[in-house]
């Protein structure tokens, strides 16, 4: 008989980066009992690797920026197929979203006038990433922990949430298990949040860690709930190269926004050569106007390498494929080359970039300040996610919320550097206060018993085959088929081979096989997140075969221009009654006159 | 080539140490082996890892008896012909292999008073701040709570006063709380008394492991000895307190 615990909470939040974090505050504010379950342990989520700061249009280095700024750079990166509404609230709420991380302790770089300090990054027009050092995540992610466990929720370190359970079409439970004993816990609850990050490890180079396996997105999508945007994926353009074993770990576009340029082996600064129609007159004409950009001169416009994640990543494919490459295969990001600009370079390289020069001089023995690193795409960041009302943050199924990456909306195709720790705090805080108003509504339901104990003896089964197929390995051979078939550049007869190698995986998952005890055992726990990655894994494919143009994010060597017909729509993946995935186009949502016509003022 | 890893496998403090043998690469990290090791040979080997690029703060564990985080040490810093040996941190109690329960920390920083900022006394109803006055507290505020300080801490590690002293991590936590340029809390007295400042006898072993560089013992302890000797030794604090203690009186 499989047997579990039960916990009762008003509101359940998943995942404890910065998205759950600021949910689970702001539900415990509206008066609810809340549980807060970490698949880390408190702190560790990846909120704490974001590098290069939080966007708002505090205005405080420039008091150009605004509201309406902010939300007309987010739709021009996300090339317009964003939920508007979203972009909206984001850009109207960031500011005073920063403004309560300080009152509750964080302390930020500031300006010679006291104020909190402002820096430049891609797509932005403006310098408005407020930012401690290059380690802004960390800042947020302790403040948010310290402030929230003194708020009363209650913390579940450790614990991996396996299925939701329904009940009268409404979200009513998660079950989990802790990591330490191998227990099973059901958690019984009036509305979840799920804010449990990215889908980073479906793929083989990737800035994320272990923990991102899509769990919250395959848990709404087999709650029924509706996923979009999934083809759209950020590979960052600057990741390690070298040594191997730290390939894919981030190097903060703040090193560019720093005066970093990227170079080819020729020596060339190749991002000159290609700059997109739509950022043509917002773009530096010489590297001496770039200069004067990144140090603050107002009548500058932006070098190239501060064009958007997708476009930079697509360049740097482009020199290493045409021979133009690095000797690990990358290309240079070079922020030494500043020393013939400012006095006193390398101390003030190591003050901008602290943990980047520690990174690379720890793990690459590389002194930044006088030599240039090698770089390349890394998988960091999926645009896609859970389909939620832009003002709720509810899904498709009532009681159900989402935040943070796990949601979709706000970023379109394509996220700008800085608007996710955003994104964390404004719909954090929405889809808190929102779940705390539902959870208030509603009577407690219970989740069926029969089912749960089938998804307890579902996650156990792979001990029944101790000589089964070996996860590591399954989830290795994914990985790998997901970043050569359906990586940065995509086309459809790779994709479709994609799909077929899927089935066989699927097929291999189903015959896993774990040894040892259920405490820590991290073999059991890679079985049990396969199923995650298999399912996020299809939406992605699924997703990318029907987008037959390039946009941000998805670009297809078949279709390599954007099509306007498909720059109205988003594609929605959702479980059919069949049990099979299904994707329709919807158009895209929160169009109004009044944005429209904010894009044609900033154009 | 070929080398060596001596990993401590057991529960609950019982244990034994294994080898493994692994192919070594350039640029290698411990963590790497690590996880080479249980994708090949050992799947349910036992490891805490999070972001593996020292910002999390999880693989903590001890590398040839160093408290040491596993994804920062390289194996080229090593002499790989002996056997590297991989063991679960000390000054906690055992859960599984390489894994110890932790949670202490976390009882141990819900103690101590939060931050409590003053009235906003800008104009836009928010602070204004001097970069020099973040300055100092930001160096404590870089800690990624990997809790090796207090692994190496003797009076946690081998006087095991885990009730009476709070470690290094949460005497820079304080630090960086009653020197925040907004706070306005006082915790002199917990930290004299509830949170044992006085077992720390300054050693400065802290300070040798901890990743980021934080200056435990100079920045953090030292100040805070003194802003605390200051306030409790203080003859016209002593005087006030008898005063108000005489008033107050029956």
């Amino acid at each position: 008989m499989p047997t579990w615990d039960t916990i009762d909470h008003d509101v359940l939040v998943i995942g404890a980066g910065g998205a759950g974090l600021r949910a689970a505050i702001e539900a415990a504010s509206h008066g609810v009992s809340v549980g807060l379950v970490c698949k880390s342990l408190l702190g560790k989520a990846h909120t704490v690797m974001a590098e290069g700061g939080v966007a708002a249009s505090l205005g405080n280095v420039d008091d150009r920026d605004s509201w309406q700024v902010h939300v007309t750079d987010t739709l021009r990166g996300g090339q317009y197929v964003n939920n508007w509404r979203m972009a909206e609230l984001h850009a109207k709420e960031a500011p005073d979203r920063v403004r309560e991380l300080e009152a509750w302790g964080a302390l930020f770089d500031r300006t010679s006038d006291g104020k909190i300090l402002q820096r430049n990054f891609g797509g932005h027009r403006y310098p408005r990433l407020a930012h401690v050092g290059d380690r802004t995540g960390l800042e947020m992610i302790r403040t948010l922990q310290d402030h929230g466990v003194h708020q009363g929720m209650d913390v579940h370190m450790e614990v991996t949430v396996v299925s939701l359970h329904k009940r009268d079409g409404r979200v009513c439970g998660a079950l989990a298990y802790d990591r330490e004993r191998g227990r099973f816990r059901l958690f019984r609850a009036k509305a979840i949040v799920l804010a449990t990050g990215g889908i980073g490890r479906a793929f083989a180079v990737t800035s994320n860690s272990w923990e991102y396996t899509g769990d919250g997105h395959a848990l709404a999508y087999h709650a029924g709930a509706a996923l979009q945007d999934m083809e759209f994926i950020q590979f960052h353009p600057t990741g390690m190269v070298w040594p191997p074993s730290v390939r894919g770990i981030l190097v903060t576009e703040g090193v560019r926004g720093e005066g970093g340029i990227l170079l080819n082996s020729e020596g060339r600064r190749f991002m000159f050569d290609d700059i997109p129609e739509a950022y043509r007159t917002q773009t530096a004409d010489t590297p001496d106007e770039g200069w004067r950009y990144v140090t603050g001169d107002k009548e500058a416009r932006r070098p190239p390498e501060l064009l958007t994640r997708d476009h930079v990543a697509r360049c740097i494919v482009r020199e290493v494929r045409e021979g133009r490459g690095s000797p690990h295969g990358g290309v240079f990001l070079d922020i030494a080359w500043i020393k013939t600009h400012l006095p006193k370079a390398a101390e003030h390289i190591r003050r901008k970039l602290p943990s980047m020069y520690h990174q690379f001089k720890a793990l690459a023995d590389i002194d930044i300040t006088t030599t240039p690193m090698e770089v390349g795409p890394t998988t960091h960041y999926v645009m896609g996610g859970i389909r939620v009302d832009g003002d709720t943050q509810m899904s498709s199924v009532p009681g159900l919320f989402a935040a943070g990456e796990v949601a979709a909306g706000l970023h379109g195709s394509n996220r700008l550097g800085g608007n996710s720790l955003s994104d964390l705090i404004v719909f954090g805080k929405r889809a808190g206060e929102h779940a705390a108003s539902f959870a208030k509504e509603s009577a407690a339901l219970e989740p069926d018993a029969g089912e749960v104990g089938e998804a307890v003896r579902e996650c156990l089964a792979p001990f029944d085959r101790p000589s089964g197929e070996n996860p590591y390995a399954i989830q290795n051979d994914l990985q790998r088929m997901m970043q050569n078939q359906v990586g940065i550049v995509r086309q459809e007869g790779e994709m479709l081979q994609a799909a077929e190698a899927l089935r066989e995986l699927e097929a291999r998952a189903r015959r896993v096989g774990v040894t040892g005890h259920r405490e820590y055992n991290p073999g059991w726990h890679t079985a049990i997140d396969l199923a995650h990655l298999l399912t996020v894994s299809e939406a992605v494919i699924r997703s990318a075969l029907e987008r037959k143009e390039s946009r941000g994010g998805h670009f297809r060597d078949d279709y390599p221009e954007k099509d306007p017909a498909s720059g109205t729509i988003n594609f929605v993946v959702q479980k059919g009654p069949d049990g099979e995935m299904h994707v329709r186009p919807e158009p895209v949502v929160g169009v109004t006159d009044e944005l429209r016509r904010l894009v044609e003022t900033f154009k | 080539m070929e080398a060596t890893f001596r990993i401590w496998r057991g529960a609950l403090g019982s244990g034994t140490f294994a080898d493994y043998r692994t192919e070594t690469s350039d640029g290698m990290v411990v963590l790497d082996a690590v996880h080479d090791i249980q994708a090949t040979q050992a799947p349910d080997l036992a490891v805490r890892w999070n972001c593996k690029a020292g910002k999390c703060g999880s693989c903590s564990a001890e590398v040839n008896g160093r408290p040491r985080l596993m994804c920062m040490t390289r194996l080229s810093d090593l002499d790989l012909s002996k056997p590297v040996t991989i063991e679960p941190m000390q000054a906690f109690p055992h859960s599984r292999d390489l894994v110890t329960d932790v949670s202490w920390n976390f009882r141990v920083k819900h103690q101590i008073k939060p931050f409590t900022p003053r009235t906003p006394d800008a104009a836009d109803g928010t602070w204004r701040m001097q970069q020099e006055d973040v300055d100092r507290v930001q160096e404590f505020r870089k800690c990624i709570e990997c809790f090796l300080c207090q692994d190496v801490c003797h009076v946690l590690r081998d006087h095991h006063l885990h009730e009476e002293f709070v470690g290094p991590r949460y005497l820079v936590y304080t630090s960086a709380l009653e020197m925040h340029p907004l706070d306005t809390q006082e915790r002199r007295d917990e930290l004299r008394k509830a949170h044992g400042i006085g077992y720390c006898n300054i050693t400065k072993c802290c300070t040798t492991v901890c990743p980021e560089g934080i200056q435990i013992t100079d920045n953090a302890i030292i100040p805070m000895k003194e802003r605390v000797m200051d306030h409790a030794f203080d003859p016209i604090v002593k005087l006030v307190g008898l005063m108000t203690g005489k008033v107050a009186g029956p």
